[in-house]
């Protein structure tokens, strides 16, 4: 057991540094100089090249990559060149957003998916169900950007009881503690406070969650279709239990292991969506921030962010894998 | 009293909670005494002096909120007091002056001095303190004080020098606060003299300001200021549609069209600083030969580009001095003329059937209709004998590549000079030495060179003009068009347009 744990963390650990490697060296070599960006009208090269010295970019590669590999080894992931501040305090501020919202939508998506996934387990042998599978085929085609703009005409346009931008409305001048604001409005019990967070998070968990929905109830549906006819299915029928309690204590205990593994996957991808989703609604997490340091070429913030998304995975599809195991075991027990 | 089950008080309280959802307040934009801002770029830093952010243009507008710049602008871009009241040179322009206002209050009560505008220029001219224009700062030196007037020799004689404290850079910081509580401390409680006070900034979210009761210039109109960061063009049309925004920006033209004509809604677009144009880099023989550049100007219909491409909020120019500029020159034409350019062609051996080829690249969206601009302008030259292939890049690649004089024969670009002077358009377009410009020749640099210095203005702007002449005649840039800036508000509000493009909440007032 310890030593299959550690030598998980020792893939973790290599895995995070081949991340390390291959960004840093693909960010110094496709196009884009943050100081190209920079140089005003009538910078002299030597204006330039204190410009670049500032932001210490002024030595060779490899020189670069050992002060950054240093500093990294210290916790110290560098300042950002357009933030101006450190790289590790800005992603301490915003990766909680972005954690937040994805949980969210992780938690929507399985409770949608899954809803859905065993009412047309129900329903599987009537005329109703292709029609379950046609609307999950449309959910499945429709990208969580295309989402984002429905929502957005629906709930911020004709209906316009939702709002569309931001975490929280600038005027409650609300102080917060930790960058949690969900958990931290709910645990403090400042229910208003809840309300509009949660408000804000409607329209983004939506756009990023109904995609995954509709593969979390692809997959489980699928499983649940196999389930039903195995032997110990077919007995309990015998015994006379309701359809409704054969789907949810025989097969779902059974299909529900396939579908954890991908949506642990999926939910790698969901935190990979939260890059445009968070610029559509300007919510303030590491995918927006993304987006603005790519425009920048804000090499150490980049370089943050990219190791940031590489653990997430790699805890992720750790957190599954443990998952996976104690739904399933035959797993457990190797 | 109603007793309620666990089951109960559980679907009391989840039902509760969904109404106050979707109940929760409406999207509307708050309270009559706040005016909220769809903003259309994030806000970086606080610092309006250092790193990339600070020569962003559209980012003045939040800046001149929070700090003051040495010298004013009005929004027809004429220069006016600021923290300076007056500035000047001695007879012979080795020495510069300036008087300091008095009574000014920074936002945390302090007074401000003759010090910290030294400080300000200082730190800004510091090559090492990560000012992009530091080199312009660094050529005053040797401050003196006395009293509220400050004097400063000229290192070297900069005829722009007070232009610029009204331009990028151009802020004054508080030097003991700044001092005590560093960058760090200051990109995290920032004040200013501005007419508003930082209250909350969230990142990629909203800014939100507050009135400053203690400025010395006039009143603001709204107490409290929120600019929320909206980049996506579509949001920022739905937030001014849904009522969540008053007030927004840079949106489609289309939809600037169209949402001007809705009941509550008004809009304004006005021609600003802001051009667009192809640099011509003399490097491919191709771009050397005089007849193919002279035949790509003429070939292009401008107007039509104005009219059709951009609804008509463009005004075609034929210099890199846009109308608004003071070294504009009406009389400078480059007409459309389409036989011209077959005939120029024609003189080089090109036609339709035997064109001549090369690379023009272009963004895609940075501007509006940038690319379509460019599918228009190759779909002209092909009926006279050019045959351009499109090349799509990013912005900062043309950064990069402009600076390492490696730009495809013809590039489109956006220019933006809010102060209107020739040195910060065509001067630092054209002249070889800068590190933005494409065509480099020793022609243009004879012309241009001696007039970075001249201390006579009226032949420094008649210098610019003849330059600007000479560039048309031998077709070594293709100027465009000028846009115009789209904002659209609530009809209950006034908007004066700024002509540099910054939406400053203190030119919206009530209506």
């Amino acid at each position: 057991m310890t030593s299959g744990l550690l030598q998980r963390l020792g893939m973790a650990a290599i895995t995070m540094i081949g991340v390390a490697v291959i960004v840093f060296v693909l960010l110094r070599v496709v196009p884009g100089d943050p100081i190209a960006m920079m140089i005003s009208p009538g910078a002299s090269p030597s204006d330039i090249a204190a410009l670049r010295a500032h932001y210490g970019l002024d030595a060779g590669l490899l020189a670069q990559f050992v002060v950054w590999a240093r500093d990294l080894a210290h916790g110290d992931l560098g300042t950002s060149i357009s933030l101006h501040r450190h790289v590790l305090e800005l992603l301490a501020e915003r990766l909680p957003a972005t954690l937040e919202l994805a949980m969210a939508s992780l938690v929507f998506a399985a409770a949608l998916g899954g809803a859905v996934a065993v009412f047309g387990a129900l329903i599987a042998d009537t005329a109703m169900a292709p029609l379950v599978d046609a609307v999950n085929g449309l959910f499945l085609a429709v990208p969580d950007f295309i989402w984002a703009f429905l929502l957005v005409l629906a709930f911020g346009v004709f209906a316009p009881v939702l709002p569309l931008s931001g975490r929280i409305d600038p005027s409650l001048g609300v102080r917060f503690v930790t960058p949690f604001y969900l958990i931290e409005s709910l645990l403090t019990l400042r229910f208003s406070v809840l309300v509009d967070i949660a408000r804000h998070m409607i329209m983004p968990t939506l756009a990023l969650g109904l995609p995954l929905a509709s593969i979390i109830t692809r997959v489980l549906k699928e499983s649940l279709r196999e389930a039903m006819v195995q032997d110990y299915v077919l007995l309990a029928r015998l015994k006379g239990m309701s359809r409704l309690r054969l789907v949810l204590q025989e097969a779902l205990r059974n299909a529900v292991a396939p579908t954890l593994a991908l949506t642990g996957v999926q939910f790698t991808f969901l935190i990979g969506g939260t890059v445009i989703i968070e610029r559509i609604f300007s919510y303030p997490g590491i995918g927006n921030m993304a987006v603005d340091a790519v425009i920048n070429r804000d090499l150490p913030l980049i370089q943050g962010l990219t190791l940031v998304f590489g653990g997430l995975f790699i805890i992720v599809n750790g957190i599954v894998d443990l998952l996976v195991a104690a739904a399933n075991p035959r797993l457990r027990h190797g | 009293m109603v007793q309620l089950n666990r089951r109960e008080a559980l679907a009391f309280g989840g039902a509760s909670f969904l109404t106050g959802l979707l109940l929760g307040g409406g999207a509307q934009a708050q309270a009559t005494d706040t005016l909220t801002i769809a903003f259309n770029v994030n806000l970086p830093s606080f610092d309006p002096c250092v790193g990339p952010s600070s020569v962003n243009p559209t980012i003045q507008a939040i800046y001149r909120s929070i700090f003051d710049q040495y010298v004013g602008q009005d929004p027809d871009l004429a220069l006016a007091p600021g923290l300076l009241t007056k500035w000047g040179w001695n007879d012979d322009k080795s020495k510069a002056w300036m008087d300091v206002r008095e009574g000014v209050v920074w936002h945390d009560g302090s007074p401000l001095t003759p010090e910290d505008i030294v400080w300000s220029i200082q730190r800004a001219g510091d090559a090492n303190g990560g000012n992009p224009v530091a080199f312009v700062w660094a050529s005053l030196v040797n401050f003196k004080v006395e009293g509220q007037r400050i004097t400063a020799d000229c290192k070297n004689f900069d005829p722009t020098i007070f232009k610029w404290m009204a331009f990028l850079t151009g802020y004054v910081l508080p030097k003991a606060y700044y001092t005590k509580v560093g960058a760090d401390g200051f990109e995290k409680k920032p004040i200013g003299t501005g007419p508003y006070m930082v209250d909350e900034y969230q990142g990629n979210a909203f800014l939100r300001l507050k009135r400053n009761d203690k400025y010395w210039g006039p009143k603001p109109a709204f107490e409290t200021v929120v600019f929320k960061f909206v980049p996506d063009g579509t949001s920022r049309v739905a937030e001014i549609e849904s009522g969540s925004s008053d007030v927004t920006l840079e949106i489609p033209y289309e939809e600037y069209d169209r949402l001007k004509a809705k009941p509550g809604l008004a809009g304004v677009c006005q021609p600003i600083t802001d051009i667009g144009m192809i640099f011509i880099t003399n490097v491919e023989k191709e771009m050397l030969d005089d007849n193919v550049r002279l035949a790509a100007i003429a070939a292009i219909d401008k107007e039509l580009i104005a009219k059709r491409l951009l609804r008509g909020y463009a005004t075609p120019i034929d210099t890199l001095d846009a109308p608004g500029y003071e070294a504009y020159d009406p009389s400078i034409k480059t007409p459309y003329d389409p036989e011209k350019a077959k005939k120029l062609l024609a003189a080089s051996g090109y036609s339709p059937e035997k064109p001549v080829k090369f690379t023009i690249q272009t963004t895609r969206g940075f501007k509006p209709k940038d690319y379509e601009t460019i599918q228009a302008i190759v779909g002209m030259w092909r009926k006279v004998g050019i045959e351009a292939n499109i090349e799509v890049y990013e912005i900062a690649k043309h950064y990069e590549l402009r600076a390492g004089h490696k730009l495809a024969p013809m590039a489109f670009y956006n220019w933006g000079d809010a102060i209107g002077d020739p040195t910060c358009s065509t001067g630092f377009a054209m002249f070889s030495y800068s590190p933005n410009s494409a065509w480099k020749s020793k022609d243009v640099d004879d012309l241009i060179g001696p007039l970075w210095g001249e201390k006579d203005e009226a032949k420094r702007i008649a210098g610019w003009k003849a330059v600007d002449k000479y560039i048309a005649e031998k077709g070594y840039v293709i100027p465009l068009v000028q846009y115009s800036q789209p904002i659209i508000y609530k009809s209950s509000l006034k908007v004066v347009a700024n002509g540099t493009g910054a939406l400053q909440p203190t030119l919206v007032s009530k209506g």
